[in-house]
């Protein structure tokens, strides 16, 4: 399946979920699936579908 | 006054009253060189996309210097975008402070007052310490903080402007009826603009590119702790009323006739 990662398609196998895309060893990272916030907990249950859209964020530099 | 000179924020008591924008360095070293010279408490920063290739993270910077997180919204048109962002900022930080701002344009980077206000209340309601960026509107300010704003962040200028303080009397406006703290937000270009800022009875300023973008930003982080300082002190100290004409500070008794 084809799922928009950070505005980039990625594809996926069926199944994949949102730990499966999340550099988890990482801090400070948040995660957004079709504009919802999905907490950290949450990451190893969150299947992944077709065509969705999914936002992976961290700290930057700003005022 | 006594030495303390600490203000209340968000519930917690801070000892400098500058507080420091993290955009706009050159590199996380002359970053961390900076914030060091500020004596800052308080720092924001943004939430991007990844960057896989990225080096050292601005967080092991903040995190060495024991800095408190700050979240912004930056980049943010409408109520909804900033909500959201918030809410991925407080998952990313695990802080539920926000410094908020929702942008009306590109241009000026002015925020929009409308978006600013509907965002802020849906974020106090969620609990949130709401830290908004505002414009210079003694209006709006006063609605923010009717609104459960933890303070209010007037812009001094436009983002990045170092235009120093436009408006200063509607700061002063802005300041004699607030009860949350006042923080100028924007547009400080250089260390008078900050001391005006807490001469005029602001309770903090918020610096980014002034320090940041310019020729020496550890010469200018001091500069500013300093600003900062004085004006505060100036401020307790109460400054002498303007006068149209001038005031001779020799006493006329005993001058000498010499004709």
């Amino acid at each position: 399946m084809n799922v928009l990662v950070n505005g980039e398609r990625q594809e996926l196998p069926a199944g994949a979920r949102v730990a499966d895309l999340v550099p988890v060893e990482r801090r400070w990272i948040a995660v957004s699936l079709e504009g919802e916030v999905v907490p950290r907990s949450a990451w190893d249950e969150t299947e992944l579908a077709e065509g969705q859209r999914v936002e992976i964020l961290e700290a930057r530099a700003g005022g | 006054m006594s030495g303390d000179r600490a203000f209340e924020l968000g519930g917690r008591s801070w000892e400098s009253r500058l507080i420091a924008g993290t955009g706009g360095f050159r590199s996380l070293d002359a970053m961390e060189r900076a914030l060091a010279a500020a004596g800052a408490e308080i720092a924001t920063v943004a939430l991007r996309r990844i960057d896989p290739a990225a080096g050292g993270s601005i967080m092991d910077v903040l995190e060495r210097l024991g800095l408190f997180v700050l979240p912004n919204t930056a980049g943010c048109y409408t109520a909804r975008d900033a909500a959201k962002t918030a809410r991925l900022a407080r998952e990313a930080f695990g802080t539920d402070w926000i410094k908020l701002e929702v942008i009306g344009d590109d241009r000026t980077l002015l925020p929009d007052p409308v978006e600013l206000l509907r965002a802020a209340e849906e974020l106090v309601a969620d609990g949130f310490v709401v830290l908004p960026y505002t414009s210079d509107d003694p209006i709006v300010a006063r609605r923010l903080e009717e609104a459960g704003c933890a303070a209010v962040m007037p812009l001094a200028a436009p983002i990045g402007s170092g235009l120093g303080i436009r408006n200063p009397h509607n700061l002063e406006l802005i300041v004699e009826s607030a009860a949350v703290p006042v923080i100028v937000d924007a547009g400080i270009g250089t260390a008078s603009d900050a001391a005006l800022a807490l001469e005029l009875g602001c309770d903090a300023v918020l610096v980014a590119s002034a320090i940041a973008r310019a020729a020496d930003p550890e010469a200018m982080a001091r500069a500013m702790r300093l600003a900062v300082e004085a004006g505060y002190v100036a401020r307790q100290a109460g400054r002498i009323p303007r006068r149209h004409y001038a005031q001779a500070s020799t006493t006329d008794e005993g001058i000498p006739e010499l004709a």
